[in-house]
């Protein structure tokens, strides 16, 4: 077991698995304790594990990752739709074709470095999402977005003589994929994905990507081709995203071109930093608080609002209750936009920097009773 | 070039940027296991040199020769791979990093080539590396500080730990950029002491100065650069004794 994984690895992945997988025990009095929501901070949290293998370790800011969870979503309906309603081929698939489109755009824009590779990577993603809204409207049904209907071919399921009655619905040996089945099945997902990530990390490859990340010119005089480096943790941070996005696409299997957007490549970044770059915990903690709060924020109005600043006298519970509608509902990106420069301006490592600073302060102060008074000088 | 001792061989370089002749007509024969020192006034051209010989600068005519390899033209990790390792004025180390990781990274270049996709090995099984990064360490006399975070050494304990992450690849030729450059007295007299123990293995080494103290203490032969020129060379004592070196460098010394 040494050599296989170290003793603190392993405790960090036996422990975020039991996390992971009790979350709809707790996170229920939080409120977040229904399937649809769980799913999504499975799937963001793959999506955020695979962005900081690229970000978080090799240091390449990518602002176009919501291109390959686009691939991976418009892949796997597609697979749904001709092959077989199981979603095991499905991901396959995803994650074959986002690693190929991540292996071509890496190619190109790994060209670059620094702030030319971020603009290099929006520009790519930003033409794949205009070519999904209208160009390839034949792949990607544009606008309306791709769906399941009754008349796909699905020739592995047809073949075995498997009919449907109904609205076609993913499924995994036979079993639908709805409600908690959807959750433990992106759960083992998301597992599966950090485990991995911490192999990487824990690898002499992971320490090249970190090393490319603190000082590229030494590694090239070190005898490293740094490039084909860096382009492997773009691909598999690509076929991350492509896992992500064919998750979301068996939750709800219909994929629109609007999840390749900038603001959805935007978003991974904010989640990555929001819970700490580099670290293996942090960008799964950034990507549940921030679904979480969207969530919550975005579903308050002004009568609930109303609501809650009633204590407050009436005339200035009125002015109260516009300022803060204006922070929530559709406005939640507001309060994610203050909440993220004050974490960058105070903890730029993140929540997990602020963890680690907790712990340090808890450690100094250590016992209340072992500090010794300072005698008072006698009066 | 009849002596087959000679194991690098600059030959004829030129270098120019736009109208500034930074190297003119420079043909320099390193022979092997030789301490050869590359000496002379700011602004000679002597980090230019070795620029080109790295292959961080492509000279305007003539070529670098090593071991028979033409250099011009190869990329810094191709030339690495050939055997030559460098130490550059300001330590290139890995900041973030800490310093056994910073002397591990060049000897799994040494043993796996310029790329690997070892994802799914553990860093702690490659006990062998680590073994051999730790001899390394206790050579430059810095296991103690082996946890320690790279970026917070001082500087001569930094250049010790790129000296050893050099060391560790075996190179054929260590190239070595003023390696005593801002270093105190006492950091000096210990770099010159590392040296001097590398060069009883018989390393071959090109080192580019200015404090004579280090060049007169470490080369067997000296060459001296003046304005883009080689203007001298041979033995320290040949070079001492040369009036036109003492005229263009040392006599600005003394």
């Amino acid at each position: 077991m040494t050599n296989f994984m170290s003793r603190n690895d392993l405790l960090l992945f036996l422990g975020f698995a039991v996390v992971v997988l009790a979350m709809p025990i707790w996170l229920t009095p939080f409120g977040a304790g229904y399937p649809d929501l769980l799913q999504r901070f499975m799937i963001f949290g793959i999506f955020a594990v695979g962005f900081n293998i690229l970000f978080g370790l090799t240091g390449y800011l990518s602002f176009g990752h919501a291109a390959f969870f686009g691939v991976g979503s418009y892949a796997a309906v597609w697979s749904f739709k001709l092959l077989t309603l199981d979603a095991i081929p499905a991901m396959i698939f995803a994650v074959i074709i986002s690693g190929l489109f991540a292996l071509v755009i890496g190619f190109l824009s790994l060209r670059r470095s620094g702030i030319y590779f971020s603009i290099l990577t929006l520009a790519f993603a930003q033409m794949s999402y205009n070519l999904a809204y209208s160009v390839l409207t034949p792949i990607t049904n544009g606008e309306t977005g791709l769906q399941l209907t009754l008349n796909d071919p699905r020739v592995l399921d047809a073949a075995l003589g498997q009919t449907f009655v109904g609205q076609p619905v993913p499924t995994l040996l036979g079993q639908q994929l709805g409600g908690y089945a959807g959750f433990y099945f992106c759960a083992g997902f998301l597992i599966l994905s950090f485990f991995f990530a911490q192999r990487v990390a824990g690898s002499p490859f992971g320490m090249m990507l970190k090393s490319i990340k603190s000082n590229q010119t030494r590694m090239q005089f070190t005898g490293f081709n740094t490039r084909p480096y860096a382009l492997s943790a773009f691909v598999i941070s690509g076929m991350y995203a492509g896992l992500a996005g064919a998750l979301l696409a068996v939750t709800d299997p219909l994929a629109g071109a609007e999840r390749m957007q900038w603001t959805a490549s935007g978003e991974v970044v904010l989640m990555t930093i929001l819970g700490g770059v580099g670290t293996l915990v942090g960008p799964v903690i950034g990507a549940w608080i921030i679904k979480y709060f969207e969530n919550i924020l975005s579903a308050l109005n002004d009568n609930i609002l109303a609501q809650f600043w009633s204590f407050l006298p009436e005339g200035v519970a009125d002015v109260v209750v516009k300022v803060t509608s204006k922070f929530v509902g559709d406005g939640w990106h507001l309060t994610l936009g203050l909440v993220f420069v004050i974490i960058v301006i105070f903890l730029p490592g993140g929540i997990m920097e602020g963890v680690r600073r907790l712990t340090a302060v808890a450690r100094r102060s250590g016992p209340p009773g072992a500090k010794s008074h300072q005698p008072q000088p006698a009066e | 070039m009849a002596n087959s001792n000679v194991v690098l061989h600059v030959a004829d370089v030129h270098k120019r940027f736009g109208g500034l002749h930074a190297l003119a007509d420079i043909d320099l024969q390193v022979e092997e296991g030789k301490t050869h020192a590359i000496i002379g006034p700011n602004g000679a051209g002597k980090s230019t040199l070795l620029n080109v010989i790295i292959g961080k600068l492509a000279p305007t005519s003539g070529q670098v020769v090593f071991d028979g390899n033409m250099l011009t033209g190869r990329k810094p990790y191709q030339i690495n791979q050939l055997g030559i390792a460098r130490v550059f004025q300001t330590p290139e180390i890995f900041a973030d990093l800490s310093v056994l990781h910073n002397v591990m990274i060049p000897a799994f270049a040494k043993r796996d080539g310029t790329f690997t996709l070892n994802m799914l090995r553990s860093l702690d099984s490659e006990t062998t590396i680590r073994q051999e990064a730790e001899h390394m360490l206790e050579d430059v006399g810095m296991l103690n500080r082996r946890d320690m975070h790279a970026g917070s050494l001082s500087r001569g304990d930094k250049r010790r730990m790129e000296l050893a992450m050099c060391l560790i690849q075996h190179p054929r030729l260590l190239l070595l950029d003023e390696p005593t450059a801002g270093m105190s007295r006492h950091d000096t007299n210990t770099t010159i002491e590392l040296l001097k123990k590398i060069k009883e293995r018989g390393m071959t080494k090109v080192i580019i100065e200015h404090d004579m103290h280090v060049v007169f203490s470490l080369a067997d032969k000296i060459s001296v650069l003046a304005q883009g020129r080689i203007i001298a060379d041979g033995s320290p004592d040949e070079v001492r004794g040369n009036p036109k070196v003492q005229e263009a460098y040392l006599g600005g010394a003394h």
